[in-house]
């Protein structure tokens, strides 16, 4: 199937590396990936500050950009998220019908990574090799916009030589929340802190996550305090072969 | 052009100036001294974890609860839908078993309402069952500006009233202050206005209760009049419904001789059967309990039975204004269980004060600022990560994060229609929508972005961006931000695969 790769605003700005690692992941399974070049936000900064109306436009080219492809993907929840719970409505808002309609129908094709290889592709064990302790933050928009449930998860355990730990309280925030962190950062840091305490209690070298957003937060406490630990996002370490660790 | 619905204009809001809607500071600024408080911190962080688990053993054993809470909100969604018909039913069957129906457009007219009843019977002191409408309107302060002393018999709002402090939770509004606090207040506070504590008090909570307890009872026997809320009113029969835990809800509601019950006009079930739903969504989801120790309902009046005088006060105060909202309106489903407070990751942090109004955490979040209209508490709808615990614990299933959503865009139309220039803020989203909206702006904007990398060679940089200037400083205060890269995703393709899509 033909699959349009949506690398995200922050991803292809700041963490190349992670788009990278999905078409690297997505060929390597035999699937053609085409990138839309005129691609740039799906918007949701804009529209969770409560811009929700300079975002139109932003909605009007992911459709454009993404309407010829089988599937889309991004390797990011709250992106995913945002298309499928937020654009449909952003057009209704405008008063657009007729692209709400285009929005919702390209929405409906729009995964997250893991909900591609689990749901639409049916693969678990995508042939990978990483060789650390590994613990995984499951970010709030997979979990309770996209429902992923535990398919990243299924998708870690099939990882050659990857020791998983489980991350406690894994299922609470940690923090980031868009332009929160700025606007309420005091709130953020102190959220930041509790997942930091809970990421370095598992001794685990990396925290992974399907958020570069998230990672970014995470990461960036993590580095701020010296900890060691490293943020790889789960496209990366999916990605990852032998011939990488050599 | 973009439209966007504002509501229907001259619906009024809750007035200024009365009441406990509206914060003194910007959530913000109240966050971060509760964030300084350790002691606070420790006390809701324990008490929400305890509720949390609570609550999810119970309702987890419910094999239907999906179902409950769907039919919830279709209940709610119904009872909203036909308001006005509803609310004139209630008033005919209230009226036809001998009680007394008052309409009061806003806080200043509800406590205009009660305390002109109140100084009817002569009594110049009520006793009051746990009650949200009469905290947000500010009944016991009214009433106290008329002479007339409110006696809280719950015993969280007890210690509350007790260390003149103001509550915090809409289940547990105490639930900011531990054993050893509430030991104080007790054997300081009792004395001054009835049955002291024994000066041998510990604070064991057994001897808590019984102190309260032994406080509370020389002011049920006394008490010729009592004020309470309402969980439910039954439109078909009339009723009116209180679910509590400790009794003191049932001592109010029967010893006195007149009893008066404020009531937003949003708490109203169709018919009898309906209670089916909520009588097991609500214990679960507030307390964690299979079912609440004492449910009381009554209807109208029952000569020689209970209190002999009825009086429903029905409370708007920014209900009908929340109401014309197509995307604000499901708040008022809220059947006030406090479930989202219990779950949210901010509430846990902050407490309940931050939030500035008797109505905190994510419902709080979404209400308040729709009951005074959106520019009295615009810091509100911001108080969230939009993670959406709140809204997977929600009985009746009220989208809280979208809500937020939608009312963020209102508070920044509305900073927009009040000022010429653009916000900071807004000119910076509208600048960043104009270069990401054309791919070639875009692709410049991403090659600009290496000139961070100037960032990192600062003192002490270590290869990662250390302070970024105002008001970006906020996130480097306490985070690092990795370098940007030498090439942008949209450049590696370009050059891998020679621009072709």
């Amino acid at each position: 199937m033909r699959i349009g790769l949506l690398v995200t605003c922050l991803a292809d700005g700041l963490f190349p590396q992670v788009g990278k690692a999905t078409v690297q992941l997505l060929e390597r399974l035999g699937h053609e990936v085409g990138f839309p070049r005129e691609q740039s936000c799906c918007g949701q900064m804009h529209t969770n500050t409560g811009y929700g109306r300079f975002a139109l436009p932003l909605v009007r080219g992911y459709v454009d950009a993404f309407e010829g492809y089988d599937a889309v993907v991004a390797p990011s929840g709250s992106c995913v998220g945002s298309v499928r719970h937020q654009h449909r409505q952003i057009a209704l808002d405008a008063g657009d019908t007729a692209l709400a309609e285009q929005a919702g129908e390209v929405a409906s094709r729009t995964y997250e990574l893991s909900e591609l290889l689990v749901d639409v592709l049916g693969v678990t064990d995508v042939g990978a090799y990483y060789p650390h302790r590994v613990t995984y933050h499951p970010t709030c928009h997979s979990l309770r916009v996209l429902r992923v449930g535990d398919k990243p998860l299924q998708l870690l355990r099939a990882v050659a030589a990857l020791d998983l730990v489980e991350l406690p309280e894994a299922e609470s925030c940690c923090g980031f929340g868009g332009t929160f962190a700025v606007k309420n950062a005091d709130v953020s840091a102190a959220m930041l802190a509790d997942k930091m305490r809970n990421v370095t209690s598992t001794r685990a070298d990396v925290c992974s996550a399907s958020d570069s957003s998230c990672l970014m937060h995470i990461g960036g406490g993590l580095g701020r305090l010296h900890t060691g630990v490293r943020t790889v996002h789960l496209a990366e370490i999916l990605a990852s072969t032998r011939a990488d660790a050599a | 052009m973009t439209t966007t619905y504002l509501g229907m204009p001259g619906i009024p809001t809750a007035p200024k100036g009365v009441g406990n809607l509206r914060g003194t500071e910007p959530f913000p600024d109240a966050a971060r001294r509760s964030l300084d408080d350790p002691q606070l911190r420790r006390n809701v962080g324990t008490a929400t974890r305890t509720i949390r688990a609570k609550r999810a053993s119970v309702v987890g054993e419910v094999p239907d609860w999906e179902q409950l809470r769907a039919a919830g909100a279709a209940l709610k969604d119904d009872v909203l839908a036909r308001l006005p018909e509803l609310l004139v039913q209630l008033e005919e069957q209230v009226t036809a078993r001998g009680g007394t129906v008052h309409w009061a457009r806003d806080a200043d007219e509800a406590n205009a309402i009660v305390t002109r009843l109140v100084q009817g019977t002569g009594a110049d002191e009520v006793v009051k069952v746990k009650s949200m409408a009469t905290q947000e309107i500010g009944l016991n302060e009214a009433l106290e500006a008329a002479g007339i002393a409110a006696w809280e018999t719950d015993l969280a709002e007890l210690i509350v009233q007790l260390g003149h402090d103001k509550p915090s939770h809409i289940l547990v509004p105490a639930i900011h202050r531990n054993r050893a606090e509430i030991r104080e207040i007790f054997l300081r506070e009792m004395g001054q206005v009835g049955r002291a504590a024994d000066p041998a008090l510990t604070d064991e909570p057994a001897a808590l209760a019984e102190a309260a307890r032994l406080h509370l009872r020389s002011k049920f026997l006394a008490a010729r009049v009592a004020v309470s809320g309402a969980n439910f009113a039954v439109a078909e029969t009339g009723t009116l419904s209180v679910v509590e835990s400790e009794g003191n809800g049932r001592m109010c509601l029967t010893l006195p001789q007149t009893l008066i019950t404020v009531m937003g006009i949003e708490k109203l079930v169709p018919s009898w059967q309906d209670l089916e739903v909520f009588l097991q969504l609500l214990p679960r989801s507030s307390t964690g309990e299979r079912m609440n120790p004492y449910t009381s309902m009554w209807t109208g009046v029952t000569p020689g039975d209970g209190p002999q005088e009825f009086h429903l006060v029905l409370l708007d105060n920014g209900r009908t204004a929340t109401l014309a909202d197509p995307q604000g309106r499901a708040a008022l489903r809220c059947i006030r269980c406090s479930a989202c407070l219990n779950v949210c990751p901010v509430y846990e942090r902050t407490g309940g004060h931050a939030y500035g109004s008797v109505y905190p955490g994510p419902i709080g979040a979404v209400l308040s600022p729709q009951l005074t209209g959106v520019a009295d508490n615009p810091s509100l709808p911001f108080a969230s990560t939009l993670c959406g615990a709140c809204f997977d614990a929600c009985p009746v299933a009220i989208d809280i994060p979208s809500m937020l959503v939608h009312l963020r865009e209102q508070v920044s139309l509305e900073k927009a229609a009040h000022s010429r220039t653009p916000t900071p803020e807004a000119a910076m989203m509208r600048s960043l929508a104009w270069v990401m909206r054309n791919p070639l702006r875009w692709r410049a904007a991403l090659r600009s972005a290496r000139f961070g990398r100037l960032l990192g060679v600062l003192p002490g940089a270590h290869g990662r961006i250390k302070a970024l200037p105002p008001p970006l400083d906020r996130w480097t205060t306490t985070r690092d931000l990795p370098l940007p890269p030498r090439e942008s995703f949209h450049d590696w393709w370009d050059r891998e695969r020679g621009g072709g899509s």
